[in-house]
């Protein structure tokens, strides 16, 4: 019972973030607005850390087999891509260092800046 | 025989499991990070599908109950997020400031190799949400007039490099710090990245799981500034 019960309150979270995609007109997903749900009644102790924690760090562990069906997916998509894949390629790459190193560097910086104030 | 392949419930699934499985083991066996799980199971299971002839919406049938369980697992985020909380309270300026600073690289560095490469205002469009969670970037997209079509498979590409060359970007930059580690991945390369920082540490885990809704949203608010701009 322990984990039906935790998939339940998971799964209605869910359906909840559904149901306010469908009536926000914003295109944030589902999930994201069950993340912010879910975050919020862990905070306001309306839910228990032990009401979900077991399905949910499941759920995590298992995350990355849930891309495999996008990432086969993309032999499909193969027909659009082509055309434009040399400049798609190269700003897809030079992204991800740009980004990275920005975020990283950037919130780095002021943790270190932070810690020092606080000594 | 085929027919039998074609209409397997559980084909689709085990094929999945056990070509992350190989992923895994190729990955502890020889302790480089190219052979990255998820990268081997995308490629071992589209081999899978050309061998059989089996179609990628005969495949989806089954693999459909993984992508499913997406939504359920992305809320799930919210409980590593829940755990760190006294962490990320006292870091907030810091990780506010690291997400918009990724967010806004992100648009400008697609502005400016869009320019310099000569891609269409659609195309430009098209790969402007690239760095976010598919969902939102999809709606972003299509929103700007782009492809959307591009744009999911660009967001899948992006998350699926960030999840293979994540850590050695960390290494690069010298990004040390748990916090950072997991605020670049989940700015870089959404859940697929997060993915990644989970394995990491729970620190990281928790940032990157953050920087996906953060970074999701400070793009649908930045990219139609960014939109006008080429």
């Amino acid at each position: 019972m322990k984990y039906l019960k935790q998939f339940l309150i998971i799964l209605l979270i869910s359906l909840l973030g559904e149901f306010l995609k469908a009536i926000i007109p914003f295109p944030v997903p589902a999930s994201i607005y069950g993340m912010i749900i879910l975050f919020v009644c862990l905070l306001t102790k309306l839910i228990k850390l032990e009401d979900v924690k077991d399905a949910g760090k499941f759920l995590i562990e298992i995350m990355p087999v849930m891309f495999i069906p996008a990432g086969v997916g993309l032999v499909t998509s193969w027909g659009v891509l082509q055309p434009i894949l040399v400049p798609v390629s190269i700003i897809t790459v030079v992204t991800i260092f740009t980004v990275m190193a920005a975020t990283g560097l950037v919130s780095q910086m002021m943790i270190k800046k932070d810690n020092k104030e606080v000594q | 025989m085929k027919e039998f392949l074609q209409q397997s419930s559980y084909l689709a699934v085990a094929v999945s499991l056990v070509s992350y499985g190989i992923g895994s083991w190729l990955k502890k066996k020889f302790k480089t990070g190219l052979l990255n799980p998820l990268l081997v199971s995308i490629v071992c299971t589209i081999l899978f599908l050309f061998g059989t002839g089996i179609s990628y919406d005969t495949y989806n049938e089954g693999a459909k109950f993984l992508t499913w369980l997406l939504t359920p697992a992305t809320v799930s985020l919210a409980i590593p997020l829940y755990e760190q909380w006294e962490l990320l309270k006292n870091n907030a300026k810091a990780v506010m400031a690291g997400i918009t600073a990724g967010v806004i690289t992100s648009l400008l560095t697609v502005l400016l190799l869009s320019m310099a490469l000569g891609l269409t205002h659609e195309e430009y469009v098209t790969l402007l949400p690239k760095s976010i969670t598919t969902a939102i970037g999809m709606g972003v997209s299509e929103e700007l007039g782009g492809y959307v079509t591009i744009t999911v498979a660009v967001i899948v590409i992006t998350g699926v490099i960030g999840n293979i060359l994540g850590e050695f970007i960390c290494k690069l930059f010298r990004i040390k710090e748990p916090i950072s580690k997991g605020l670049a991945l989940g700015t870089a390369s959404h859940a697929i990245g997060t993915a990644k920082a989970m394995e990491i540490g729970e620190i990281e885990g928790a940032m990157s799981s953050l920087s996906i809704a953060v970074a999701g949203i400070l793009t649908v608010l930045f990219a139609t500034i960014f939109a006008g701009l080429l």
